[in-house]
């Protein structure tokens, strides 16, 4: 590999607070990230172009009143629509994590265009009807385009955190045509690959679905947070001898993309 | 024109929230609700055409995927009276409530070409079937879905949209007539303005002014009296007390009586001086305590208590008191990375006919705190990762929640010297009429009718001001822009401002001060506790550089005015002084309060009837409230943000078991680019972490108070230790929180406890770096008696852990591993849960054990090396818990021998099993390590009693090889587990 590092925008919303660690993902993944709050963009202080991959990490922005992750896709619609929308075109990677992925999907950037108003999926409340941290089980789809789970096979175990999880397309057609196209790039799973109930499905997503990427695949959101297992120490097993399923690849991934464009 | 929009769940979908809130409503017993349907009510103001609401309507406020939604201009034909057979009620935030949804509403609005909206609120609508009558619709209405503090609500009619009304500035100020004002008169002006000021402290003011040759002024007089409350000024631990000792047939005891002079000096302050760690940086100085972790990096750590609040609000309350603290850990500059909670509520199903008139029910108490805590936790991001619930009668109408923060700085970066020329900066959210008398009102008793005249001392929080307010001081830390910090809690800028200048005095420009809405007068603004609130001192050269660090976080920051360096502090408003006061009176003027305290030894009452048990009596106990799994709590906060906890809250084969303390590998808090560890000589891996532990009993303290302190302290540190901490490096916090400190027996049993916190930091070489006491904690009921809560203890531990890959979790490992007992078990069931459960009182509770501190040491030099493969203290229900919890965790069966545990006499097996003597644990070791460890262990009392099994049983056989207890993992999975289904 080149010396070589791949600019990271790590994308800050008021009330973003998962950023400092999808910084060092990426930064051990081999990126150079840097974390810039919305407004350096919206004021053309920061110029997203510069930058081979974005990142919109974890939080509550704007405290997720109106639902999560609504009020950031309103300011990214709102301001930042011209330059994410050429930043996806140029097939650049753009990674949301948990609040981020929220955001990309009441954006309309995830599953397909931006197009705010006639949206494809939600992410809703979690089937419990309450926020829940807990670790689960990711088992990548062979053959997905997306860039960020390419080539892998083994599960990623990581937590989650969250209240309003739950992956739920329009109608049975939309939901058809993302398994078609291998759209859902991880789904929960049980230990070992068993099926994924409750818990192992922790908010009654649609398929098991944990995260999905646009069609062409460079743009993939999902609610687990790789960013929290990166080390074999934050492994709940570790004292038990158990290391191994890090989220580190999705980044690897991702980085790897970027540096090749 | 006024639009009220509505958005509902669409009805194929789950409406996850209706089915949450029919189980609570339940719980509360309201039954026969078939269905709850949860709507979202918006009012929008404004010059707006119906195709500008129709598209808020649509793209900003549903989700088009699940939900619909309708809209209509008031007022609304017909009055919204529901059909036969369904119920409505509708629920609104009172008028000048703090509304974040309205405040983000209006700003995306605006950001969508609504540019007419001016204004807008919120509300709920609840729709269900079933007819259970007008009493239950209003308990239901009062009980569960409303607040009445904070909120109105409407049943089967529609809500008022809460607006308020505007409000015309009000620039008046009093003045209180004192020259010449008899004592009584003096009583009654502290009565009606609910200063709880006392007639000394009254006449002390009165000859203050008298020398100033004036009266004082509203703002003035609210002021002193908000910077002498009991809560700003713990005028209880600094006072002179008259101790004395009783026993039990009343007589004094010889040589017990004494002066304490000042309980903060003699015991808490005193042990941090005697014990001298040369690692500890501030201790009862700063708004928290600092100690050093490495080279690099301090540690702050704090806990306070949000009790009053929390018994009114239970959402806000736990919600600010979580705010409150991590404020505190700004307040030092340093960033919050752990947040701690322990909460005592009354029992979960206490009868709702036996509730004391004016109080929320305990069950509704809890999950409104539990719910705050969530809240503010987990939107500032930062990990709550230890704590406790315990439940008692005693905390029914006067919960407890202690709340706790860690926080990381760069070494020495914390500066609190300001100059004089610099300017006072508020930074974060505005002011309103919010939290006003907040100190004064937590240093009261509370009656029934507390909540009807306190509504304004309920603060509300909005954790995203105070993550943006974190992140512009963090930036302005690092770039030294500022010369002091502190933060706005108690008392208000009134209290933030008038300690930063406590020798320098300021001059202050209140109408400077950003409000929420106008008509507030001078003195609410300076007393307001609106939250989110930090005071900075910057100089003039820093401050455009300070703007556009806010400017570009969302976040507001105000110039207030100046430190002066007259050592006055004078406050304006709109030119006219509102307040001139000597600040060398305002912090020192307050006259020191003699009490008189008594301690009475309870009648010796040996409960030692030989009791048997059964497996029964463990399943019973791991089952109570106290004891059973809290995952149903705490999966609720996230405990994994922040990256860094390497012990998690639950560990083992299933993450189901409960963990000693959190601990936490820091790499995470460093720079980008930084990620190495040091090495040590012989090149392995070496990371340094922190260890966060607690330990509280209220039960041992009506029986001997003193050993209450003793077993709190001992709790922490045997918690901190069992995970992989240095037992040489911890530092501790005190949390009193007791009844009324002016009756003798409240106070005799506080100054007790004090002398136990301070001997067995003391014995344990742990400081005490920060503490903070929680009076008054009284409820006199409407037939007059009071109801004082168990005085409570709640020691926090935070220790570093030389080496997190060295670190120990308390599920078994491996099947054939050896199980040692560590620690001396005494006939020591006074206030166990055991006796508590069979309803025994008297016997002795857990006292001081002398091996304590070394057992503790040579048990981390074991953990070093890795001999130990599961470690587990011996707390709540003795041994028996213990080895239960152990085997749940590891999924693995145990056989202990009773009879070969380290004891001093000879002992009951139901003592073996269920004492909870101090100083204890089991210890898995392997085969191969057994030697190594027992040379670790020499002389000190620790036995080979029994070893992992691979089957799934558990048990205890007795002195006599008999069998005491044999249970199966499904049985205590069930025991323990079983309510979470």
């Amino acid at each position: 590999m080149s010396n070589h590092k791949p600019p990271v925008l790590i994308l800050h919303a008021t009330g973003t607070n998962r950023d400092r660690e999808a910084a060092w993902a990426c930064e051990l993944a081999g990126g150079a990230p840097e974390i810039v709050h919305v407004n350096r963009l919206i004021s053309g202080e920061t110029s997203l172009e510069d930058y081979r991959m974005l990142v919109l990490p974890g939080g509550f922005s704007y405290g997720d009143d109106l639902g999560a992750g609504k009020l950031w896709a309103v300011a990214l619609a709102g301001r930042l629509a011209d330059a994410l929308t050429d930043f996806v075109a140029r097939g650049r990677p753009v990674l949301g994590i948990c609040n981020g992925f929220q955001a990309l999907v009441k954006a309309g950037l995830l599953p397909g265009a931006m197009d705010g108003t006639n949206r494809a999926a939600t992410l809703t409340r979690n089937d419990s009807g309450r926020f829940e941290c807990r670790w689960v089980y990711l088992q990548p789809q062979a053959d997905s385009p997306c860039v960020f789970t390419r080539e892998l096979t083994e599960p990623i175990f990581c937590p989650v955190a969250h209240g309003e999880g739950k992956f739920v397309t329009r109608d049975a057609a939309t939901f058809a045509a993302l398994t078609a196209n291998r759209q859902a790039a991880l789904c929960y799973t049980g230990p070992g690959g068993t099926a994924a109930g409750y818990p192992w499905n922790p908010n009654g997503s649609q398929g098991d679905i944990a995260g999905v990427c646009n069609a062409r695949g460079n743009v993939f959101g999902l609610m687990p947070h790789p960013e929290n297992h990166l080390i074999a120490e934050q492994h709940p097993h570790y004292h038990r001898g158990v290391t191994g399923m890090s989220g580190l690849p999705l980044f690897r991934n991702g980085i790897l993309y970027a540096a090749g464009l | 024109m006024i639009y009220r929009v509505a958005v509902n769940t669409r009805a194929e979908m789950t409406d996850a929230r209706g089915a949450a809130l029919g189980r609570q409503a339940e719980a509360l017993g309201v039954h026969g609700l078939e269905r709850i349907a949860v709507a979202d009510l918006y009012f929008l103001d404004g010059v707006l055409d119906e195709a500008a609401v129709e598209a808020l309507a649509r793209d900003l406020l549903c989700d088009p995927v699940v939900e619909e939604t309708t809209w209509a201009a008031l007022p609304l034909k017909g009055c919204g009276a529901a059909a036969p057979g369904e119920l409505v009620i509708e629920v609104a935030l009172l008028p000048g409530v703090t509304d974040s949804v309205a405040e983000n509403l209006l700003a995306a609005a605006h950001l969508m070409g609504a540019a007419g909206l001016e204004r807008a609120a919120t509300g709920h609508r609840y729709a269900m079937r079933g007819e259970i009558g007008d009493a239950a619709a209003k308990r239901l209405a009062a009980g569960l879905l409303a607040n009445p503090v904070i909120q109105s609500y409407a049943i089967n009619c529609l809500i008022e949209p809460p607006f308020l009304a505007p409000q015309p500035v009000d620039a008046t100020v009093e003045v209180i007539k004192l020259t010449g004002v008899g004592d009584a008169a003096l009583e009654a002006i502290s009565k009606d303005r609910r200063l709880s000021l006392d007639l000394a402290e009254m006449q002390a003011i009165q000859r203050y002014y008298h020398v100033e040759g004036r009266e004082p002024t509203d703002v003035e007089l609210e002021m002193l009296a908000q910077t002498w409350s009991e809560h700003c000024v713990h005028k209880t631990f600094k006072a002179l007390i008259d101790y004395r000792e009783l026993d039990a047939q009343g007589a004094i005891i010889p040589g017990s009586v004494r002066v304490v002079d000042s309980l903060l000096n003699t015991y808490i302050r005193a042990a941090t001086d005697a014990i001298a760690k040369p690692w500890v940086y501030s201790a009862f100085v700063d708004n928290a305590g600092i100690i050093a972790f490495d080279d690099y990096f301090d540690l702050a750590f704090k806990a306070e208590t949000h009790n009053h609040p929390s018994a009114l609000e239970p959402f806000g309350g736990a919600n600010t008191g979580v705010g409150g603290v991590i404020r505190d850990v700004i307040g030092v500059s340093a960033r919050p990375i752990a947040n701690t909670d322990v909460l005592c509520f009354g029992p979960p199903d206490f009868p709702l006919s036996e509730l004391p008139a004016g109080v929320l029910h305990p069950q509704r108490i809890a999950d409104g705190v539990i719910a705050g805590v969530e809240d503010y936790g987990n939107k500032m991001g930062i990990p709550t990762v230890n704590g406790a619930i315990l439940y008692d009668n005693g905390y029914t109408a006067n919960p407890l929640v202690f709340c706790g923060c860690l926080g990381i700085l760069p070494h020495g970066s914390h500066r609190n010297e300001p100059q004089p020329g610099d300017l006072v900066v508020v930074v974060g959210g505005r002011t309103g009429r919010d939290g006003i008398r907040g100190a004064t009102f937590s240093s009261m008793e509370m009656d029934h009718e507390t909540s009807e005249i306190a509504g304004s001392a309920v603060q509300i929080g909005h954790p995203i001001h105070e993550k943006q307010a974190l992140e512009a001081v963090m930036l302005a830390r690092d770039a030294g822009l500022y010369t002091a910090i502190t933060d706005c809690g108690a008392g208000g800028l009134s209290s933030a401002i008038g300690e930063m200048g406590a020798e320098l005095g300021a001059e202050i420009h209140l109408d400077r001060v950003p409000l929420k809405y106008s008509g507030l007068r001078p003195w609410e603004i300076w007393l307001s506790e609106a939250q989110e609130r930090m005071v900075l001192a910057i100089p003039p050269a820093h401050w455009p550089a300070f703007e556009q660090i806010c400017a570009g976080l969302d976040i507001e920051a105000t110039a207030l005015g100046t430190f002066t360096g007259d050592g006055r502090l004078v406050l304006r408003y709109e030119g006219c002084v509102v307040g001139d006061l000597s600040a060398a009176f305002l912090h020192g003027g307050i006259p020191r309060r003699h009490l008189r305290a008594e301690w009475q030894r309870p009648a010796e009452t040996d409960a030692g009837v030989a009791i048997s048990v059964t497996a029964g009596d463990l399943m019973a106990l791991l089952a109570q409230p106290d004891t059973r799994s809290k995952e149903d709590v705490v999966r609720l906060y996230d405990h994994e943000v922040q990256g860094g906890a390497v012990v998690k809250p639950f560990v083992g084969a299933q993450a189901a078991g409960p963990g000693d303390a959190a601990v936490l590998d820091l790499r995470f808090q460093r720079e980008l680019g930084t990620l190495t560890s040091a090495k040590d000589a012989d090149g392995a891996e070496k990371v340094p972490g922190v260890a966060l532990s607690c330990g509280v009993n209220p039960h041992y303290g009506d029986l001997d108070p003193y050993r209450m302190a003793w077993a709190a302290v001992d709790e922490a540190m045997r918690n901190c230790v069992a995970v992989g901490a240095d037992p040489d490096h911890v530092a501790l916090l005190d949390n009193f929180c007791w009844g009324n400190p002016a009756l003798p027996d409240r106070l005799g049993s506080l100054v007790k406890c004090a002398q136990g916190c301070y001997d067995a930091a003391v014995a344990y070489g742990a400081p005490f770096i920060s503490g903070k006491d929680s009076l008054n904690n009284e409820y006199l009921g409407q037939d007059g008696t009071k109801h004082a809560i168990p005085g409570t203890l709640l020691i926090s531990a935070l220790g570093i852990v030389p080496d997190v890959g060295a670190t120990v979790t308390m599920d078994l490992k491996a099947a054939g591993d050896r199980l040692y007992v560590l620690g001396e078990t005494r006939d020591e069931m006074g206030g166990s849960a055991l006796y508590r459960a069979r309803g025994l009182a008297g016997g002795q509770p857990p006292g001081p054990s002398a091996d304590g501190p070394e057992l503790l040491r040579r048990l981390h030099q074991a953990i070093r090396p890795g001999l130990v493969r599961a470690c587990h203290d011996l707390s709540e229900g003795g041994l028996a818990v213990a080895a239960a919890e152990m085997a749940l965790a590891g999924g693995l069966g145990l056989e202990l021998r009773l009879g070969e545990m380290p004891q001093g006499e000879s002992l009951t097996d139901t003592a073996l099993a269920f004492s909870e003597s101090l100083s204890r644990f089991i210890v898995e070791v392997t085969e191969a390590n057994a030697e190594r460890f027992e040379a670790q262990m020499a002389g000190l009392p620790c036995t080979y009693a029994g070893h992992v099994s691979a089957d799934d049983r558990v048990t205890l056989l007795g002195s006599d090889g008999s069998l005491v207890i044999e249970t199966t993992l499904a049985g205590i999975e069930h025991a323990w587990r079983g309510h979470l289904a």
